[in-house]
């Protein structure tokens, strides 16, 4: 009865409509039992497995299974089961379903061996994440996914217009290799840049992922921006200048993150950071950075979603996520508490926790390909990201002052859901073979030596001791409620006048050019609805005769065209 | 028997149109009209397996008076493919109507309904039909009067005024068409389609025949509505009952797009207007002038008819382009989108309709919660709009598809990222159905309404079905279309 060749979104979609028409406990335990049984079937599909279709005039392959597709599909479901393990609890018929499709249009794009078929789920994925965040049934909530689904719309369209071009110039759908040698190639990437948030493109994320509902974020966190990775990794290894694009996203929004008060959105700015080593490993290219990233993706998809969680279940039981709202919640939440730190120290990459055996692999990577300052970039984010997510998530949230806020119980499913990310996290930290066995290509690797752990540890110390320094001395900025006057104030006092100054400077052209662009936006489209709206110009139903002078218009300069121009080419034309 | 099969499907309703009056009885005469479009369809996919038989052309004279005294019938892939889809339509379509126009239309006007439907069907399946240049006129002037009053039959007052605009403007367009015919027949002494082509060369340098390019061109625009041409369409669509928008926007202007491909390519030969005319520019222009302009007005609507209405404007568009392009990939494109957009549009406007018969109302505000009552209606609705954007496993996707493959294969690439930003502008106004229906909170009146009956749910989402079949299988269409536009080419010198 078991048939390797369907397809593993198949469950998922089927998962949706259970969910959509089933109630209660009896809709909890179908929908991780499909995925549970999914996971299994996806376990004994063999790779080289290829459904091809044909298609208009093209041959499609809308499943397709292979070693680099399969370790994305692996923690899909991981991730797919926790995120549904945690939403569990909820009513929301409507989020569910929408959780589903996101989950199961996430893994069509991964299995997807044509690019035609990539586009129809990129869109399914675009649409049905949007939902997510409109689920928090918010006016702010509402705008946000509009935005968030324009830009994801805009992305698909621009795939779509790449892959038309790639048709016509290759002739051939298939979607492997395809490089920045064409048009066509420029497109695509620009395309997959967008949801994987380069920088500039970037802006989506912290605007859209701290709207969403608490356990929306768990679900938005894991597919979309690690679908696009997948994407580069397959369409784009070994593309130089993404080595260094990696780092500057790396880099970047450590800036960002340090002065945001808004926990969720603190965590978006940390998850670009991330996926900026990701695309660094992908630059460089080499099976060992190859491996790199997509371990990174796998176990980055845990630990973030279990940060992720853990502000959800925050934001769950206080209504509130600002840091400066939170504070002492320890007493009250103790294994909320660990598992928040289980994730942070994860993310920060420590020794025995599951960022430390993929994060190294880049880093590495990049060591042995010489890229040194890129090293020494990548360093200073690992850094950063203890600064913020590994200290100053947990810090502010469970311990700092204390706010006087007391919570009652945090329901079940979503501490087995934390409980699960953190042991998984800590598992494939201590038994980093496990994860490895999982890779794509052949680079043996051992992060275990004395030098990783040694240099590892250092940096973490330093980093923990900085911050332990700014706290103290009162500098450390969240507990600001005024994040604007906080940067510069930070920057100054920090003696890093140059960085505020260049900081400031750029978000405030960055906030003015916005400005600027917006107004003229608005006026344009105030402009075309003036014309538009029924009785405006362009849509007013005019008289008879109106209509008739533009008949006798286009009759007069259809007959000037053809008869004030003699022509000699008609006359010769006798048989 | 083949050849007798080429005006079996105009003479059907020819027949019964009159037929209907004398039934008189309404709810027999709404039965007996579906059963003589039925048989009119029948025929016409007889029609179109008897023309590959006969290896792509059937010519039938009428009367038995040979070619170019009497008058003929000249079947080919072209024609035949059409043929096929506006008598589809015109059967599919009077199934709703039933129930439809007994809640849009006093009793006793239902029989003027069918009969003017029918006379409508037999115009325009006769136009696809002939020939003969002078009778296209005359089956143009016969479904042009018969949709007039299909319009004015609306129950909104603004529909006599609308029927009346259309009036006026159709009957231009048909002067201009037969002064264009009357000039070439001065030239050449002829009216046959086939016989002016093999003649007019001859007469190539005259001013005649030059004027008469010009006359015939805008008639046909006119009537097909295209930008800045198309002012009569919003309100006509919007008004006329629904069942009559659906059918005249699923069929109308595609027969008017068929006329214009036949006069450039049939009669005065691609080559020649080509050398006479900037046609390829002034076409593009138009066409992108109206896909922008209209789509923008219709995310501006109210009125979801209305709405649509803009839209079908806009889609005109993008037929045109496809013909403007001037490649075989070009006018199999055309060719595509104007069966694909017959079957979008037929689907969209009956759902429509069934909120009508429901609500009383083409008001967008009055869509909301509309989701949770007619679910299977809007999903109806929603589909299409999604295959009128053009998302793949949909018709729509299939025909933007090789219109984008036309114009990158010509080199077009400015026009190419018009049309894709084009279809974000329908994303916005289907995106805005979607946000009544389905977000926006219900009103009170609506707590009584219910899905539409069976009889309209059914070929809705016939039709529905036939987007999403049509997306995925695309032989009968890709393949027909190839043919026809082969064949056009073909015909060159």
């Amino acid at each position: 009865m078991w048939m390797a060749e369907i397809p593993v979104f198949v469950p998922f979609f089927v998962a949706a409509a259970v969910a959509l028409v089933t109630r209660g406990p009896l809709r909890s335990v179908l929908m991780l039992a499909i995925i549970a049984v999914s996971g299994l079937h996806l376990w004994l599909v063999p790779a080289g497995i290829e459904v091809r279709v044909s298609f208009m005039e093209y041959e499609l392959i809308p499943y397709r299974v292979d070693g680099l597709s399969l370790a994305f599909g692996y923690v899909f479901h991981i991730a797919a089961f926790i995120s549904v393990l945690f939403a569990l609890h909820l009513r929301d018929t409507m989020q569910h379903v929408w959780g589903l499709i996101y989950a199961g249009s996430a893994l069509g794009v991964i299995f997807a061996g044509d690019l035609l078929t990539v586009f129809v789920f990129w869109e399914m994925l675009a649409l049905s994440s949007a939902f997510l965040i409109w689920a928090r049934r918010t006016d702010r909530a509402f705008r946000a996914g509009m935005r968030y689904l324009i830009i994801q719309v805009v992305s698909g369209v621009i795939l779509l217009a790449g892959t038309l071009m790639y048709a016509h110039s290759v002739g051939d759908l298939e979607f492997g290799f395809i490089g920045t040698g064409s048009p066509a190639g420029w497109l695509i990437l620009l395309a997959f840049g967008i949801k994987a948030a380069f920088p500039v493109l970037h802006a989506w994320i912290p605007d859209a992922y701290p709207e969403a509902t608490a356990t929306g974020t768990v679900f938005l966190s894991a597919f979309t921006t690690k679908t696009a990775i997948y994407m580069l990794a397959r369409g784009y290894p070994g593309t130089e200048w993404f080595v260094y694009l990696g780092a500057v996203m790396a880099c970047f929004p450590i800036f960002y993150a340090v002065i945001e008060n808004d926990l969720r959105k603190v965590l978006s700015y940390s998850l670009i950071n991330q996926l900026g080593f990701m695309v660094c490993g992908i630059g460089i290219g080499t099976a060992l950075s190859l491996n790199g990233t997509v371990a990174h993706a796998f176990v980055h998809v845990i630990y973030k979603g279990l940060l992720f969680m853990a502000m959800g279940t925050v934001l769950h039981t206080t209504g509130t996520i600002r840091a400066t709202d939170l504070g002492g919640l320890y007493k009250t939440m103790p294994f909320t508490a660990l598992f928040c730190m289980i994730g942070s120290a994860s993310i920060s990459a420590f020794p025995l926790f599951s960022g430390f055996v993929a994060k190294s692999m880049i880093m590495s990577a990049a060591l042995y390909e010489g890229h040194h300052w890129v090293w020494l970039a990548l360093l200073l984010a690992s850094a950063g990201v203890l600064d913020h997510s590994g200290i100053k998530i947990p810090y502010f949230t469970f311990f700092a002052h204390d706010s006087g806020i007391r919570v009652s119980t945090v329901p079940r499913n979503m501490m087995a859901a934390m409980a699960l990310a953190a042991a998984l996290c800590l598992f494939f930290g201590i038994y980093p073979a496990w994860l490895y066995d999982l890779l794509p290509f052949d680079a043996v690797y051992n992060p275990y030596d004395l030098t990783h752990v040694l240099a590892q540890t250092q940096l973490l110390c330093f980093a923990a001791l900085a911050f332990v320094y700014l706290n103290l001395t009162g500098i450390y900025p969240p507990e600001l409620v005024s994040t604007n006057l906080g940067a510069e104030w930070l920057y100054r006092k920090l003696g890093r006048r140059l960085i505020g100054a260049v900081m400031s400077w750029v978000r405030g052209r960055d906030s003015g050019l916005r400005a600027a662009v917006m107004k003229r936006v608005n006026g344009l489209m105030l402009y075309l609805a003036q014309l538009h709206y029924p009785g405006g110009r362009m849509a007013i139903t005019r008289p008879t005769g109106y209509m008739v002078i533009w008949v006798a218009i286009l009759l007069a300069a259809y007959l000037w065209l053809l008869l004030s121009f003699p022509n000699e080419m008609a006359g010769s034309d006798h048989h | 028997m083949s050849t007798q099969l080429a005006i079996l499907p105009v003479v059907v309703p020819l027949l019964g149109a009159p037929l209907c009056i004398l039934l008189r009885i309404p709810r027999l005469v709404g039965l007996f009209a579906i059963v003589v479009a039925t048989l009119s369809f029948i025929a016409s996919c007889l029609l179109l397996l008897a023309v590959q038989n006969a290896g792509g052309l059937l010519i039938y004279e009428m009367g038995g008076w040979p070619a170019p005294w009497g008058i003929e019938y000249r079947i080919d892939y072209l024609n035949a493919y059409l043929i096929l889809l506006v008598s589809a339509m015109g059967a599919i379509i009077l199934v709703p109507a039933q129930t439809s126009i007994r809640r849009e239309l006093q009793e006793n006007r239902h029989t003027y309904f069918y009969t003017a439907y029918l006379l409508c069907l037999t115009g325009l399946l006769g136009i696809l039909s002939t020939g003969d240049a002078f009778n296209v006129f005359v089956f143009l002037e016969i479904s042009s009067l018969s949709s007039y009053t299909l319009i004015a039959l609306g129950s909104d007052r603004r529909a006599l005024t609308a029927a009346y605009q259309y009036l006026i403007m159709g009957t231009i367009g048909a002067t201009f068409i037969i002064i264009g015919v009357g000039l070439m027949y001065m030239m050449t002494g002829t009216l046959n389609m086939f016989d002016l082509f093999q003649r007019l060369p001859e007469v190539h340098n005259s001013r005649t025949v030059l004027s008469a390019v010009g006359f015939f061109i805008v008639g046909v625009c006119l009537k097909l509505a295209l930008f800045p041409l198309h002012l009569w369409l919003p309100n006509a669509y919007a008004y006329a009952p629904s069942v009559a928008t659906a059918f005249l926007a699923a069929t109308s202007t595609k027969v008017a797009v068929y006329v214009l491909i036949r006069c450039m390519f049939s009669i005065f030969g691609i080559e020649f207007v080509d050398t006479v005319l900037p046609l390829q520019q002034i076409f593009i222009v138009l066409a992108l002038a109206g896909i922008f302009a209209a789509s923008i007005s219709a995310i501006y609507q109210l009125n979801i008819k209305r709405l649509f209405a803009y839209s079908s404007v806009a889609q005109i568009g993008y037929m045109i382009l496809g013909l403007a392009i001037g490649t075989e990939l070009g006018i199999t494109a055309t060719m595509l989108h104007l069966f694909n957009h017959a079957l979008m549009k037929a689907a969209l406007f009956l759902a429509i309709g069934s909120v009508v018969y429901r609500i009383g109302s083409a008001q967008l505000n009055h869509y909301a919660g509309l989701g949770k009552k007619m679910p299977l209606t809007m999903a109806a609705l929603v589909v299409g709009g999604l295959s009128l954007i053009g998302v793949p496993l949909t018709v729509g996707f299939v025909s933007k598809w090789y219109l984008v493959v036309a114009l990158i294969d010509k080199g077009w690439w400015l026009v190419v990222v018009l049309v894709l930003i084009s279809s974000l502008l329908a994303v916005i106004y289907v995106w805005r159905i979607i946000e009544w229906v389905y977000f926006v909170p219900p009103r009170i009146i609506v707590d009584e309404v219910r899905e539409a009956p069976l009889s309209q749910l059914i070929p809705v989402w016939l039709l529905v079905g036939a987007n999403i079949y049509f997306g995925l299988d695309t032989t009968l269409t890709v393949g027909v279309s190839e043919a026809a536009a082969a064949a056009l080419f073909g015909m060159l010198p």
